[in-house]
């Protein structure tokens, strides 16, 4: 079902009360856009751009101002058991071994006990996890921890997975070592994503549409559909000629090289 | 550190350790001889073990020492039962911590060996007022460290827990109670030997048992060796509880990593 919407951001403005209370500061204006099944949408935007305040919107953990986040045509009311999200610290509980880690959430969402370590098995099995299933995390090397975290995401069987910069806490091989694992098994369990990235190959290289925030208040400035094959291997994907395209005009999108930019993204350049 | 390194140093470090234990107890035989100390100030240690057996056949040393080692696990236990009871509430109620916290600050900081005389007036020369004052200076250091691990917990991970729809039982048993372990323990090992203390100076006050009891009654007769069986006994059971909480951290908190082997007394 392409064409099904699966998450969709109705006219979504936010508004926190300033530091030192003075007055509202407007994080969010009027962002709207959709994804629909299976599609996978980067978010590319200066920090403070209120990114992820979008996540927080669509997971439920946060009200917006005005306007609405609906999750599979029903309105965001809290969180939601279709989404589940995932950031740039891993969130693993020290106390927990890699098995139980992966089980948090359907620990949470009470599913029956026999359920539960099927689909932990295929999930740590997947992941090349199985043979560390009773590891502590900080036994782990940093891209481990962030693929007990996707593992983790993914147990609940989310229809959506939001995702802050999910990767950029790890160094640049074992990034793209697990941008692969990432884009294999969406395109294999048919996942609908949105990925908050600074880095504009990732942007491209992982995604079928990217959307350019604006600095404060966030807007949708602009759309990028990234018409390349095999989505799901980025690695792949980084030769096509169009990539170096793509990332030029998100470079000029975001005034990536002008004097007045905050706080250039990390990693644009590779 | 390398493994080997690492046997090395414990190797080197015990052997060190038990060469000082040897130069102490030598110091302690001879030293005040030497020195022209006289042995109702210093007494040596052989005339401190002879005071030891007596002690023991006739003062009854060993059931003294377990009065105060019942006094002392009964007020470090409720002390912290109390403690970690009234820290999860605190962390969890920012109005409640609000409202009550100009009080505990001034419990804080009033001494609480000073309640002694009282809780003896309150509650005659029994077991009680000496648990009483155990369980209130053992309170702090645990409450404090758990309402600061309550408040501490990274919002992300209450934020993850939300995501999956947690309830708040489930966010605090699966996310804030194990997360206010490492410091729990950390109140729990200054409890354990706070607690010692505060028997003793119930002890010291009033009643006619315990090892405090023994110390005093020493002073009275001015038996020094006596005084220094007391006190020898009574970080003996410092000791022991303190070495029974770090056994107890070893297992709840195996999943941290291996830290140093030796944790000083904060």
């Amino acid at each position: 079902m392409p064409d099904v919407v699966r998450l969709e951001y109705r006219n979504v403005t936010m508004r926190f009360s300033a530091a030192g209370g003075r007055g509202m500061l407007t994080a969010l204006r009027g962002v709207s856009f959709s994804v629909r099944d299976g599609e996978v949408v980067a978010l590319i935007g200066p920090s403070g751009c209120g990114k992820s305040t979008l996540l927080n919107i669509g997971s439920g953990l946060t009200a917006p101002s005005e306007g609405s986040a609906f999750v599979d045509g029903e309105r965001v009311e809290g969180p939601n058991a279709h989404v589940a999200f995932m950031l740039q610290k891993d969130l693993l509980l020290p106390w927990r071994t890699v098995a139980q880690n992966v089980l948090l959430g359907v620990e949470i969402q009470s599913l029956p006990r026999r359920q539960r370590s099927e689909r932990v098995q295929r999930l740590l099995a997947n992941f090349n996890l199985a043979e560390f299933s009773g590891h502590y995390p900080h036994q782990l090397s940093g891209g481990m921890r962030q693929r007990a975290a996707l593992a983790r995401t993914l147990a609940v069987d989310p229809h959506v997975l939001l995702l802050d910069e999910p990767f950029s806490a790890v160094d640049a091989q074992t990034r793209m070592v697990l941008q692969r694992d990432l884009a294999q098994t969406l395109r294999q369990a048919g996942k609908t994503a949105l990925l908050i990235t600074h880095d504009l190959a990732e942007a491209v290289t992982l995604s079928d549409r990217v959307l350019v925030m604006s600095r404060r208040p966030g807007t949708i400035i602009d759309e990028i559909v990234v018409d390349l094959p095999q989505r799901e291997d980025p690695i792949a994907r980084r030769h096509a000629p169009k990539v170096g395209d793509y990332v030029a005009r998100l470079m000029d999108r975001l005034d990536i090289g002008h004097a007045d930019l905050e706080k250039p993204a990390p990693g644009a350049m590779a | 550190m390398s493994r080997d390194a690492r046997l090395a140093l414990i190797h080197q470090g015990t052997l060190a350790s038990a060469a000082l234990l040897v130069a102490f107890l030598v110091a302690w035989q001879w030293g005040p001889g030497l020195l022209g100390i006289p042995s109702f100030i210093v007494p040596p240690l052989s005339m401190v073990a002879r005071e030891f057996g007596h002690a023991w056949q006739f003062d009854h040393l060993l059931f003294h020492t377990g009065v105060t080692v019942a006094e002392v696990l009964a007020g470090f236990v409720l002390g912290s039962l109390l403690g970690a009871f009234v820290g999860y509430l605190l962390g969890m109620s920012p109005t409640a911590e609000f409202a009550l916290s100009p009080y505990l600050l001034a419990l804080q900081i009033a001494p609480k060996v000073a309640f002694a005389p009282l809780f003896i007036l309150w509650m005659g020369f029994t077991v009680y007022p000496k648990i009483l004052v155990a369980i209130l200076i053992v309170f702090f250091p645990v409450m404090v460290n758990v309402l600061t691990a309550i408040r501490g917990v990274d919002p992300d991970l209450i934020n993850l827990a939300r995501s999956f729809k947690a309830t708040r039982a489930q966010i605090f048993w699966k996310i804030e109670f194990p997360n206010s372990m490492p410091p729990m323990f950390a109140g729990l090992r200054i409890g354990s030997t706070l607690a010692v203390v505060g028997v003793v100076v119930g002890e010291l006050v009033g009643g006619n048992e315990g090892l405090g009891y023994l110390l005093a009654f020493g002073e009275g007769q001015a038996n020094t060796p006596m005084v220094f069986v007391s006190i020898v006994m009574l970080t003996l059971v410092g000791g022991i509880a303190y070495v029974g909480v770090i056994l107890g951290e070893r297992r709840v908190l195996h999943y941290l990593p291996a830290r140093s082997v030796n944790q000083t007394i904060q």
